[in-house]
């Protein structure tokens, strides 16, 4: 089937140019040895695969705020994906004005972020979690908030695509067959080092139990003598931050526009939602699941498909196993 | 209109307010007759549309508190299955608006199904994935067009005389009139007391012997079929129908923004909030760009979710709902 000419995605990189043997395929260390004649359908699959797990890796990165604000503080903030592309543009100013490395321009752009996160947190509590009515109006406060951001990303950057510049957009290694696209493979290893320091940050420091505390329970928080407020300000706060780095990583793999956040609220959902709500273990084997099923389906059949797997996967975790992979019972 | 106002005053019987209703559409109708100007009837199509789909939301989202952001994904089904069934048998209109109504109400049924036992959120987010995975599947829809779009073609004449639009107008005046009634009747039914024990305490409302499952699904599949109704007609209106434009954002986002600003406890607050920011976005988009257009509502919306959580109608009687 043809890719269709007005699927505004561009296609993920994943599923054209086939990628790269991260971190986690180096068990399979037995294709290095394989002669390079290897089977063509293999390879293809093979290929899908990894770009599959670079591309879920990036997906990890994205979902990672909402695991966050949706899985430990149970606010719906269905705008983190605009917040995301919103650190895209960020970064593209930078890069574009001063010539910054993205990466480096997403870690530039945290302070900003955080401070937007604690602000918006702010709002939301003053408006809708003190008056303790948040489900209704706090989803379409959210939706708001994204329809907002886009149109107003419209209004000053404009509806055109914008790319960065960085050493690593252009290079490809090709280990035994297998396609390493390094504009791939670097974000990817970057989100796996994000996750893995937030993880870190809130199992071993002090605020980060507190955030963890909040999320188990609120109320035992509060009698501890800490305040529930000011912890998931801060939680929040952080969940905002992770935008601008998943930014700096979606503008490496793609070109951007405005309305592209959408296409990841469905996947970044349904990846925490598959994933257990708050654990980024879960979080990590959801995003794998999806980013190879998808560029599976993308290979196999056309890219065009590749929205509809996020929600294939979403509504039977509702219906089935709404505590997903390995989490809380809902 | 009257009818209003279920608090204050002893309430209108709802034989009475179909009565009012039909009288209403029958003078719209008569006035109809005397404008020679299409314009109007362009633009009156977008306000009812908007009433019907507005009215339509908040039989699920207002009564029962439970929000879906997939009203494009309805809108659109009705939209795609009236060009298919137009394109392979061409069945008059009121065929046309049945059949996506039925389809948009199935999948009302199997969305509230399988995911209305959960938290209302989860059933928000999968609404909102369910207007993406349409899209994908429409997309891929050669019949009707896949992502390339299809035409339609508008018959000159309508069947009562006058321009088609003009027909399509009274179509969605008849329409629009029809949910406004269903609406208001739901609302002071059993079940649209049913519907507000859910909203405010969903645990309570099962304890107290409310058939919490039932109902939700039940207004779910009534809520979906009138979206889908709403978009059946759309075809033969825009005559050029891709995607893009049947999945706008700006669908779902006015959608929900319009009974926010209205005031979602009763049935005038949707056409209230329908009415005025179709006006204004109509207006806007004359005088300003389409974009700042959208921006505009958005921030309407957000202003009268934050400021006014109650909206017009929570404004002008001052009471909490």
């Amino acid at each position: 089937m043809p890719i269709s000419a007005s699927f505004r995605r561009a296609i993920p990189a994943a599923s054209c140019s086939p990628a790269v043997v991260d971190k986690r395929s180096r068990g399979k260390r037995a294709w290095k040895g394989k002669p390079n004649g290897m089977d063509p359908l293999l390879e293809l699959l093979l290929n899908a695969v990894v770009a599959g797990l670079l591309l879920g890796a990036f997906y990890a990165a994205v979902a990672v705020g909402i695991a966050i604000a949706f899985g430990m503080l149970d606010i719906p903030n269905l705008a983190h994906p605009a917040f995301v592309v919103m650190g895209a543009f960020a970064v593209w100013l930078l890069n574009d004005a001063f010539g910054l490395d993205p990466i480096l321009a997403g870690i530039l752009c945290l302070p900003p972020f955080f401070l937007l996160g604690v602000l918006l947190y702010q709002a939301y509590y003053a408006c809708f979690e003190s008056r303790g009515d948040n489900a209704l109006q706090g989803l379409a406060f959210f939706f708001g908030i994204l329809f907002v951001t886009e149109v107003v990303l419209i209004l000053v950057i404009g509806a055109d695509y914008r790319t960065v510049a960085a050493p690593y957009i252009g290079p490809n290694w090709r280990i035994g067959g297998i396609d390493l696209p390094l504009r791939m493979l670097v974000p990817a290893l970057v989100s796996l080092l994000m996750i893995g320091g937030l993880h870190l940050l809130l199992t071993r420091s002090f605020i980060g139990r507190a955030i963890l505390a909040v999320s188990q329970d609120p109320l035992a928080l509060q009698l501890m003598g800490a305040s529930p407020v000011r912890t998931k300000r801060l939680a929040f706060g952080l969940s905002i931050a992770t935008a601008a780095i998943a930014g700096a990583l979606l503008i490496i793999i793609q070109p951007v526009e405005p309305s592209i956040g959408r296409e990841f609220i469905g996947r970044a959902f349904a990846v925490v939602v598959l994933g257990g709500m708050g654990s980024f273990v879960g979080m990590l084997m959801a995003a794998m699941v999806l980013g190879v099923t998808e560029s599976l389906v993308a290979t196999l059949f056309s890219p065009s498909w590749a929205p509809a797997i996020a929600f294939g996967f979403l509504l039977p975790t509702l219906a089935i196993r709404a505590g997903g992979l390995m989490g809380r019972k809902l | 209109m009257t009818g209003d106002a279920p608090l204050s005053r002893p309430p209108m019987g709802t034989l009475a307010f179909w009565c009012w209703a039909a009288a209403f559409t029958g003078v719209v109708y008569l006035a109809g007759r005397w404008v020679t100007n299409d314009y109007v009837f362009f633009a009156g199509y977008i306000v009812l549309q908007y009433v019907l789909l507005a009215t339509a939301w908040n039989i699920l989202g207002g009564y029962a508190g439970y929000v879906n952001f997939g009203t494009a994904a309805f809108f659109a089904i009705g939209a795609y299955i009236s060009t298919a069934l137009n394109k392979w048998l061409g069945l008059p209109l009121p065929v046309l608006i049945l059949a996506g109504a039925a389809v948009c109400g199935l999948i009302g049924l199997l969305m509230g199904g399988l995911t209305l036992k959960l938290q209302g959120v989860f059933f928000s987010i999968a609404t909102l994935a369910l207007a993406i995975v349409t899209q994908a599947l429409i997309t891929n829809w050669e019949y009707v067009g896949g992502a390339a779009g299809a035409y339609v073609i508008r018959p000159s004449r309508g069947p009562l005389g006058g321009s088609y639009v003009e027909y399509l107008f009274y179509t969605m005046l008849l329409l629009a009139t029809l949910a406004v009634c269903i609406a208001r009747t739901v609302e002071r039914s059993a079940a649209g007391y049913g519907l507000a024990a859910i909203r405010d305490d969903e645990a309570a409302a099962e304890a107290a012997g409310v058939p919490t499952m039932k109902l939700k699904v039940a207004t779910t599949v009534l809520s979906g079929a009138l979206m889908g109704a709403a978009g059946a007609p759309l075809p033969f209106f825009v005559t050029y129908l891709d995607p893009p434009s049947a999945f706008n954002l700006a669908v779902a986002v006015n959608t929900i923004a319009m009974p926010l600003v209205g005031g979602t406890a009763t049935w005038i607050g949707p056409v209230i909030g329908a009415v005025l920011l179709s006006i204004v976005q109509e207006a806007a988009m004359v005088t300003i760009s389409s974009a700042v257009n959208l921006l505009l509502v958005g921030l309407i919306m957000i202003g009268f979710i934050t400021l006014a959580p109650n909206g017009i109608m929570g404004l002008l009687r001052g009471r909490r709902r």
